[in-house]
């Protein structure tokens, strides 16, 4: 699903690579966590799998499209296959739960009456089955990681990148959070988490990939957070 | 993207920039009028060109008994050099009319033009040339009628009306040109102006603008709602500057005509094909700024 061939991304006029000489490969409905400090090439990684960024040198194959050949008007269509989730939910202030999950169908141009049929399930599915008619200010920050995570999943992506979606959450969100991403994970969503919370990654024992100063350290299948930092 | 969503996410963001909105809507409005002005300048300046240059007329002095031109050595015209000149006249094809006027008639005219002056008293009618009046066809041919006969035994000059009406039209075509210019200037201001809008609405609404990215929206549909609230503040603007001309030609019908007789006006077509140009320019000045702007501001 992901295969990096000695990927590598240089911001231009910074001279240390965020990401040097990565080479892996995550296969179809795989469950990652991305781990690594602050400025360790988490973020990179998950931008260049979205191609919000381009690699600089290596090849990165996502969802069967090679991304450094991607002609850049074919890059919407191919974000479509993957859905994305942030740490800060990145919900519209002036829509309602519904509208917010139903702008995701409506920007690819789906029929009124689908959307007015997949909308609720998906709502049903991460457990917001009232909320639809709310505004997102008067929610939990675990229910807006919710809403997030409906929108991303209601195209039925290939691939869910979350970029710490736990991390503005309490404990108890969190594992809230993680059940939902498991499930999804357990339709054939290939999922990659990056996250800085230890006590998820060592929970769910599942793919750690370890990042330190743009290299991969460690790549371990059932890991554990493995670092203190 | 559904019709009736773009519709909805274009009406949103118009109200959400109200202030800028009406701000664009009165610039536009503005600069169109003044536009349009400098184009009904031009309608105008052409009807009066029509108007005139359908009145005048190329005069063909002949020799009299004070005439000291080199071609009068001959003394006044004869009567066979008169009736070859008047022949020769009416067989030109670009001549109109031919219009003779005799030397009682040109003192009769005289009479009129210098009335209560010592001038009248000491001329008489045997001092003043008798001449021909030409119309011709195409004012602009003059040149084939000076050289046919000027220099002919028997005439004394040939002269054009059209010299000194051209001084007054260069004076109107500076001001013409001036009007367009002004007009040019300003619609430049406006496409500025759209273009600064549509850069703070495409920073208002970056988190839609972001989240319509990462769900794959393409960059076109991105940039449509923006691009049609240019074009419709752009319309806007327009009928109202549409609105500024008309009222100014009913304005010119009512109080200016009355008192300016000697020259027709601009008619309703002339406002309206200013007005259609308007709306041209309006349009595409509008979706090239848009365009430029938002494929700077808008990049996936």
């Amino acid at each position: 699903m992901i295969r990096c061939e000695n990927v590598a991304k240089t911001y231009s006029k910074q001279d240390r690579p965020a990401l040097d000489s990565v080479t892996l490969e995550v296969a179809k409905g795989e469950f990652v966590f991305l781990v690594g400090q602050s400025g360790s090439g988490k973020s990179t990684f998950l931008r260049l799998i979205i191609r919000e960024e381009r690699v600089t040198s290596g090849r990165m194959f996502v969802a069967g499209k090679d991304l450094s050949t991607l002609s850049q008007w074919k890059v919407p269509e191919f974000r479509r296959g993957i859905g994305t989730v942030f740490q800060d939910y990145r919900l519209l202030p002036n829509k309602t739960v519904s509208e917010n999950v139903a702008f995701a169908m409506q920007i690819v141009g789906a029929a009124p009456k689908e959307i007015a049929r997949e909308v609720p399930e998906v709502l049903e599915l991460v457990g917001l089955d009232d909320y639809g008619h709310r505004m997102p200010a008067e929610l939990s920050g675990g229910e807006q990681q919710r809403v997030a995570i409906a929108r991303a999943f209601i195209n039925k992506p290939q691939i869910l990148i979350a970029d710490e979606p736990t991390g503005n959450l309490d404990p108890t969100m969190s594992v809230g959070i993680m059940k939902l991403l498991d499930r999804i994970n357990r339709t054939g969503t290939t999922v990659v988490m990056a996250t800085h919370d230890d006590k998820i990654v060592d929970q769910m024992r599942k793919r750690v990939i370890e990042l330190e100063n743009g290299i991969v350290v460690r790549d371990q299948v059932r890991g554990i957070y493995g670092y203190s930092g | 993207m559904r019709a009736g969503f773009v519709t909805k996410e274009v009406l949103n963001g118009l109200r959400r920039n109200i202030t800028l909105t009406i701000a664009v809507v009165i610039t536009v409005a503005i600069s169109l009028s003044l536009l349009g002005v400098g184009l009904l300048a031009n309608s105008q300046v052409r009807v009066m060109k029509d108007y005139w240059y359908d009145k005048i007329e190329v005069s063909i002095f002949l020799c009299g008994e004070l005439s000291d031109s080199p071609t009068c050595s001959g003394g006044p015209v004869t009567v066979e050099q008169r009736a070859q000149i008047e022949s020769d006249l009416k067989t030109l094809p670009i001549v109109a009319n031919v219009y003779y006027e005799s030397q009682s008639e040109a003192f009769t005219r005289f009479k009129e033009r210098f009335k209560g002056t010592a001038l009248v008293d000491n001329v008489t009618a045997d001092q003043l040339p008798e001449s021909y009046r030409v119309k011709l066809k195409d004012p602009k041919q003059f040149a084939i009628v000076q050289s046919a006969f000027s220099g002919r035994p028997g005439i004394e000059s040939v002269q054009d009306q059209r010299t000194i009406l051209d001084k007054f039209f260069k004076l109107l075509g500076v001001l013409r040109d001036g009007a367009l210019a002004i007009g040019l200037i300003s619609v430049v201001t406006a496409a500025l102006l759209i273009s600064n809008t549509l850069r703070i609405a495409a920073f208002n609404r970056r988190r839609e603008t972001g989240v319509m990215r990462l769900v794959g929206a393409s960059n076109f549909s991105i940039q449509l709602p923006f691009l049609l609230e240019g074009l419709i503040s752009a319309i806007i603007g327009w009928g109202i500057a549409t609105g500024i001309l008309a009222a100014l030609k009913s304005l010119v019908d009512a109080r200016v005509a009355p008192l300016l007789t000697f020259t027709n006006f601009f008619g309703w077509a002339d406002v309206w094909n200013a007005s259609l140009l308007l709306l041209l320019t309006g349009l595409v000045v509008s979706a090239i700024a848009s365009f430029l702007t938002l494929r700077k501001y808008l990049k996936v």
